[in-house]
C-alpha cells in the first residue's frame, strides 16, 4: 500500500521534472543569446536527470507486488498517454504563455516566470524530501536540491533584470507573472495521496510549502518592481491526469521517435 | 551583439592558479559569472571562476613581438640548469 503511494508520488514529481525539461529544451538553438541557450539547456538536463531517477524509482515500485507490472524510465516517459501523466499544469504550459496557439515562438519572460515559480517550489520540496523516511527519495532529493537552488537563482536574476529594466520589459515580465500565477496554486494542493505520505514522514504536505514559497517569490517580485497578482482562479487536475491541451502536443513531439521505433537507442 | 565581452578564468582545483579558458558575452558581471559557470564548468572543470571585462585587459601587440620576446631566446643562463642536483633530491 505504501509502495503504491510512494510510486504515485515519485511519478508526480518525476513528471513535473520531465515536462519542465522538455519545455526548456524547446529553447535549444532558439534562446535570445548563445550563453543563455547553454544555460537553459543545462537546466533542462538537470531536470531530466532528476526525472530519470524518479521515474525509474516509480517504475521499480510499480512492480513491488507483481514483477510483471514493473516498468523502466523509457516506458514511463515515452509509453504513456497524456491522461496517464501526473505533472502539474504549470510545467506543461507553452513557452509562449497559457493562451498561446501551438507553434507560437517562446516568450522569454514567460519561461523565466515559470522557472522562478517551479524552481522555488522544487527547491523547497527537495529540501524537505532529503529528510524523507524513504531512503531512495531522500537520496534523489539530496542531489537535486543543489541544482534547483541554481535554477531558482537563474530565474531570479532574469526576473529582476526584466522587471526592473525598461518600461517595456517590465510590462512583459508582469504580464508573464499574471498569466502564470493561477497555475501555481496546484503546486500546494493537498489530496489523499500527499496526506497519506505526510503521515508516514515520506513527503511534505504541499500546502505547508506555500508560505515559504511566497516568502521567496515575494522578495524577488518586489526587487523586480513587480506586483504579486491577486489569488483567484486556481485550475487543477494535472495530478489526476486531467491536463490542458498543450500536454498532448508536447508529448507528440517528445514521444514520436520512441513510438515509431520502440526500444530505439544510440 | 550588444553585450560586452568578458574573459573567463577558471581554477581547476585548490592549489592551482586561475587559467584563461575563453570568453563570453554578458550584460553585467553577475550574469557573466553565471554564464561562465554554464559555458565553462559543466564538466567539473573548476572550483573557482573569475570574469574580467575584456576591455580591462591591456594586451601586448603582435607588432611588439620581436622586441618583447626575442631577447629572451638566447639567455640560457636564466634557466637554472647550471646547478648540480644533490643525489636523492626529488620534485625539482
Amino acid at each position: 500500500m505504501t509502495a503504491d503511494l510512494v510510486a504515485g508520488y515519485a511519478l508526480r514529481i518525476g513528471d513535473d521534472a520531465l515536462i519542465a525539461a522538455q519545455r526548456l529544451a524547446e529553447w535549444s538553438a532558439r534562446a535570445p543569446e548563445m550563453e543563455e541557450d547553454i544555460a537553459l539547456s543545462n537546466i533542462a538536463l538537470d531536470q531530466l536527470g532528476v526525472a530519470r531517477s524518479l521515474l525509474s524509482y516509480a517504475g521499480l515500485l510499480a512492480g513491488a507486488d507483481d514483477p510483471s507490472a514493473a516498468r523502466d524510465e523509457d516506458a514511463l516517459a515515452f509509453g504513456r498517454d497524456d491522461h496517464e501523466f501526473r505533472n502539474c499544469l504549470l510545467v506543461e504550459l507553452p513557452n509562449a504563455g497559457p493562451a498561446a496557439a501551438p507553434g507560437t515562438p517562446g516568450d522569454f519572460a514567460v519561461t523565466m516566470a515559470k522557472l522562478l515559480f517551479v524552481a522555488t517550489y522544487q527547491h523547497l520540496l527537495y529540501e524537505r524530501l532529503s529528510a524523507s523516511t524513504d531512503e531512495q527519495l531522500s537520496a534523489i532529493a539530496g542531489k537535486a536540491r543543489k541544482e534547483s537552488a541554481y535554477h531558482r537563482d537563474h530565474a531570479t536574476q532574469w526576473t529582476v533584470r526584466l522587471g526592473d529594466g525598461t518600461p517595456y520589459s517590465h510590462d512583459r515580465m508582469q504580464a508573464a507573472v499574471d498569466d502564470l500565477w493561477p497555475y501555481t496554486h496546484e503546486l500546494f494542493t493537498d489530496d489523499p495521496l500527499t496526506r497519506g505520505l505526510a503521515a508516514d514522514g515520506v513527503g511534505p504536505t504541499p500546502s505547508a510549502l506555500r508560505e515559504p514559497w511566497l516568502a521567496t517569490v515575494d522578495l524577488v517580485l518586489s526587487e523586480a518592481t513587480l506586483v504579486r497578482p491577486v489569488d483567484g482562479w486556481a485550475p487543477t487536475g494535472g495530478r489526476d491526469g486531467r491536463h490542458t491541451e498543450h500536454l498532448s502536443y508536447l508529448l507528440a513531439e517528445m514521444q514520436v521517435l520512441h513510438r515509431a521505433h520502440p526500444g530505439a537507442s544510440w | 551583439m550588444s553585450w560586452p565581452l568578458w574573459e573567463v578564468f577558471v581554477r581547476p582545483r585548490r592549489g592551482l592558479s586561475h587559467t584563461h579558458v575563453g570568453s563570453l558575452h554578458a550584460p553585467d558581471a553577475a550574469t557573466a559569472l553565471r554564464n561562465a559557470r554554464d559555458v565553462y564548468t559543466r564538466r567539473q572543470e573548476g572550483v573557482s571562476i573569475w570574469v574580467v571585462p575584456a576591455s580591462a585587459v591591456t594586451a601586448s601587440s603582435p607588432d611588439e613581438k620581436d622586441s618583447f620576446f626575442d631577447p629572451a631566446a638566447d639567455k640560457i643562463y636564466r634557466h637554472p640548469t647550471f646547478y648540480t642536483v644533490p643525489e636523492g633530491a626529488q620534485h625539482l
